[in-house]
């Protein structure tokens, strides 16, 4: 009997036979829907993709204001369908290994200063020409010069000069770096003709599908590109279509009502009402997005280490992650690293201590309040989240005043500004872009003030460091610093949590970005 | 007797004119004092002091506000909106589409909750204090209550996630056949519809009933016309200026107050390209969307109070 069933379920993977047939003769067999439906499932994986039809996301995080423009993409919409139509340098592949992709092969000089990149041969763009190591050496340039809007400049900056040599592009840096090619995945380094110097939204690159429609706010749409150099494995259905949809209710009811096919950013809090809805799937995984308070480290009462130390160990890190995220998140440690990052190693884990925090309260010399901001725009629940903390403060004899703020303008006024509030982070790919892009002294968005010499002679000489173990051990060193003596508080790591629909297959867990590192719409596909 | 009328309106769109200058200085100015500035909305968290700068000197933020205030007036006057600072996008061509997509919903809501809030008002009149009357007052009341995010929710969850006959979300694009487009506004436009519709039913039977303690009405009633000849002949009449006045300021809150709903329902309209701009401190696009909205505000007005006047002989005759 299940044999003839497998046969069957195969018959189906191959198009041969309707799913309602097949269900309708699993059901004369005597067998549940579900079972059947899984086998169905399972045997359509084992036959792989299926091509064809139109994948719909409803997507939060569009605005009227986005464009086309590779340097200016910031949320999430640009971000999913900048990698639908963009083609990376490099990337990170679900497991953390970079994958090459225009870049056939990236080399470097033993000090990681210089580094070659090898330019795949016939990969063609959209308008049909082919892409060449000056395409690449362009908008290499295009986002590292100093009056571009790019949100890569910060990481391109390290970049001395850029060479286009026949079928290479040779990169040489100010100061070494061993992390370069995990730099070069930034979504925002879409490969475009001649770097995007000439129409930088004209939506141009060598991704999987064509960009078709393009109403900011409000739609994106995509058509399969025919001579896509990796067809087989991206760019399974006919069409892709992102639509924006950033009010959280009406994203959950577009995917019931199976208007779309995923959904991103699903609330924890009803990720159980969710579950329970026939044919959903919530595809949720750890990544390196956390959720902070920070601490500016040169500004009074702040400047104190026994004062920052009293604040961690009044923070009640189980009860925010279990009432916060509902357990969709991990406990934070007071450094911005976990375990998605290649090179992390555990570091004993801080409690809530509040006989300890009141010590280290009364030795601060500080008494009073203490003035934290905070706004719902600030992370999910952050307004909850400051509440819970300024009650488990209070047990520890210290006194939190709660102000909150109007979200519109948050990102201005208060993030960066005031020396104490609560903030989020996406993380980065490596632990030196993260440590380089908020803890050097020297980092625009240092937003602890974290302003230590010895800090930065580690993350530079860690950036130079080809010896693996080495290196470790100086990102373990790294990490008790700022846990021991930084200005952030972190009590816990987000998870991405997104949402598919009945029918979508083809679904990897990557812990780099939700929805699969933004390649949910070119690598899943809908089942036949 | 048309040259007073005409003078009248002149008068009222000179009126209007005059009026709609005076609220583009308000914009203006009101878009002055929003904390933070475009070039650093637009980069948000990723903004460096270096890119501050660079994009601060290419948007033209460097200017003092008058030299803007007038070059944005003078831009307006020929009909050229500017472009929008954080997108680049030309903004009357990207108006364009959601002002079409906003009237669009709101004629079709208006063509049902109009008539539908007018006869509704007329039957409450006519069985006044019965219980038909105050099964009408009493839904009127009732979805009138109701939020609109409530309303929406509502539909969404009967119509497009239980029973799925109309989808919960609302993308209109163009070339849109015109069968699908009705299917995707039905909810919206129904949402919309429940949110008018009491408003202007109970102001309708608020005015008739005002009218009804004339005189010459129970004159009417005393010759025996039949209680809908009185209604239709004599009352609805005379109260017709109230009943425009509501109506026409429910066709303006259908234009300008449709935010919560296009949010919901992520149907493409003003609201929604209005609020966009705002967070991202887009002035221009602000203040263009803003000046469009008070110019709704003022030719609706105006087309009522000249309504009003055509209906009334006491003010079509001023002594």
């Amino acid at each position: 009997m299940s044999n003839e069933l497998e046969f069957l379920s195969r018959h189906v993977a191959a198009g041969k036979l309707s799913r309602r047939d097949f269900l309708g003769r699993a059901a004369a067999l005597g067998i549940a829907a579900p079972f059947a439906n899984s086998l169905l499932s399972s045997a359509a994986r084992a036959a792989g993709p299926v091509k064809g039809g139109t994948l719909k996301a409803g997507l939060v995080g569009g605005e009227s204001t986005n464009s086309l423009d590779p340097a200016l993409m910031m949320t999430q919409v640009p971000f999913a369908f900048g990698k639908c139509w963009g083609e990376m340098i490099v990337e990170l592949s679900p497991d953390g290994k970079l994958e090459n992709r225009i870049a056939e092969e990236i080399g470097s000089s033993d000090d990681a200063k210089t580094w070659t990149l090898k330019i795949r041969d016939g990969v063609e763009f959209h308008n049909g020409k082919t892409v060449t190591a000056e395409d690449v050496a362009a908008t290499l340039e295009r986002h590292s010069d100093e009056k571009s809007k790019s949100g890569a400049l910060g990481y391109m900056k390290g970049i001395a000069t850029i060479k286009a040599s026949g079928k290479e592009v040779v990169l040489t840096l100010k100061e070494a770096n061993a992390d370069l090619p995990y730099l070069l995945s930034d979504y925002h380094l879409i490969v475009q003709p001649n770097g995007g110097k000439d129409k930088p939204d004209a939506g141009i690159s060598a991704g999987p599908y064509v960009v078709k429609t393009n109403e900011p706010g409000v739609r994106h749409g995509g058509e399969r590109f025919a001579n896509y150099w990796q067809g087989d494995k991206m760019g399974h259905a006919d069409q892709i279509e992102v639509i924006v949809i950033n009010d959280a209710t009406a994203r959950t009811a577009a995917l019931q009502g199976g208007q779309v096919n995923m959904i991103n950013r699903v609330e924890p809090k009803i990720v159980d009402l969710i579950k329970r809805v026939p044919g959903v799937t919530i595809r949720n995984h750890a990544g390196p997005g956390h959720y902070v308070f920070i601490m500016h480290c040169n500004t009074a009462p702040f400047d104190n280490n026994d004062l920052r130390m009293a604040l961690k160990l009044a923070i009640d890190r189980e009860e925010m992650l279990t009432k916060v995220l509902r357990g969709y998140g991990s406990l934070g440690n007071d450094f911005p690293i976990n375990s998605s990052y290649p090179l992390f190693t555990e570091i004993e884990q801080r409690k809530y201590d509040p006989d300890k925090a009141k010590f280290h309260y009364k030795k601060s010399g500080h008494d009073g309040t203490v003035l934290l901001r905070t706004s719902d725009v600030a992370f999910p629940g952050a307004v909850d989240a400051s509440q819970l903390f300024q009650q488990s403060a209070a047990k520890a004899g210290i006194k939190i005043e709660l102000k909150r703020e109007p979200g519109d303008g948050y990102w201005n006024e208060v993030w960066n500004k005031q020396p104490f509030c609560a903030s989020y982070w996406g993380g980065r790919s490596t632990q030196d872009q993260m440590y380089s892009t908020a803890y050097l002294s020297t980092a625009d968005w240092n937003d602890t003030r974290f302003k230590r010499p010895d800090f930065d002679k580690m993350v530079l000489a860690a950036r130079a460091e080809l010896d693996e173990a080495k290196r470790k051990q100086m990102y373990h060193d790294m990490a008790v610093m700022v846990r021991d003596e930084g200005g952030l508080i972190l009590p816990m790591f987000n998870q991405f949590i997104d949402a598919t629909g009945a029918k979508v297959d083809g679904w990897v867990d990557d812990p780099h970005q939700e929805l699969m590192n933004g390649y949910a719409l070119a690598k899943c596909w809908l089942q036949a | 007797m048309s040259s007073p009328i005409l003078k009248l309106i002149a008068q009222r769109i000179a009126l209007g004119v005059l009026l709609l200058l005076a609220i583009s200085v308000l914009i203006f100015a009101g878009t002055q004092i929003l904390p933070g500035d475009v070039a650093q909305a637009i980069l948000g968290q990723s903004a460096t002091p270096e890119s501050l700068a660079n994009l601060r000197e290419q948007l033209g933020l460097n200017d003092p506000a008058y030299v803007r205030y007038f070059h944005w007036l003078g831009g307006v006057l020929t009909g050229n909106l500017g472009t929008a600072m954080s997108s680049g996008q030309d903004i009357a061509t990207s108006i364009k589409g959601r002002l079409w997509n906003t009237l669009f919903l709101a004629f079709w809501a208006a063509i049902v909750a109009v008539p539908l809030a007018i006869i509704l008002g007329l039957i409450a009149v006519r069985y006044r204090n019965g219980w038909v009357d105050k099964l009408i007052s009493g839904l009127a009341l009732a979805s009138t209550s109701f939020p609109e995010f409530f309303i929406g929710y509502v539909l969404v969850y009967f119509f497009a996630v239980k029973w799925q006959i109309f989808p919960g979300i609302s993308t209109v694009y163009d070339g849109m056949p015109f069968g699908e487009r009705m299917q995707a506004i039905a909810l919206p436009a129904t949402a919309l519809t429940l949110v008018v519709l009491a408003h202007m039913m109970r102001m309708t039977r608020a005015a008739i009933l005002n009218v009804m303690q004339s005189a010459y009405v129970e004159t009417a009633e005393l010759k025996g016309l039949s209680a809908f000849n009185v209604i239709r002949k004599h009352a609805f009449p005379n109260a017709i200026a109230p009943i425009i006045n509501v109506v026409m300021l429910n066709l303006a809150y259908l234009i300008v107050g449709v935010v919560v709903v296009e949010v919901i329902f992520v149907y493409p309209g003003m609201g929604q390209y209005l609020v966009d701009h705002v967070t991202k401190r887009d002035v221009p696009v602000v203040q263009a969307v803003g000046l469009i909205f008070a110019a709704v505000y003022i030719s609706l007005n105006i087309i009522a109070d000249i309504a009003a006047i055509i209906a009334n002989p006491r003010l079509r005759h001023p002594k």
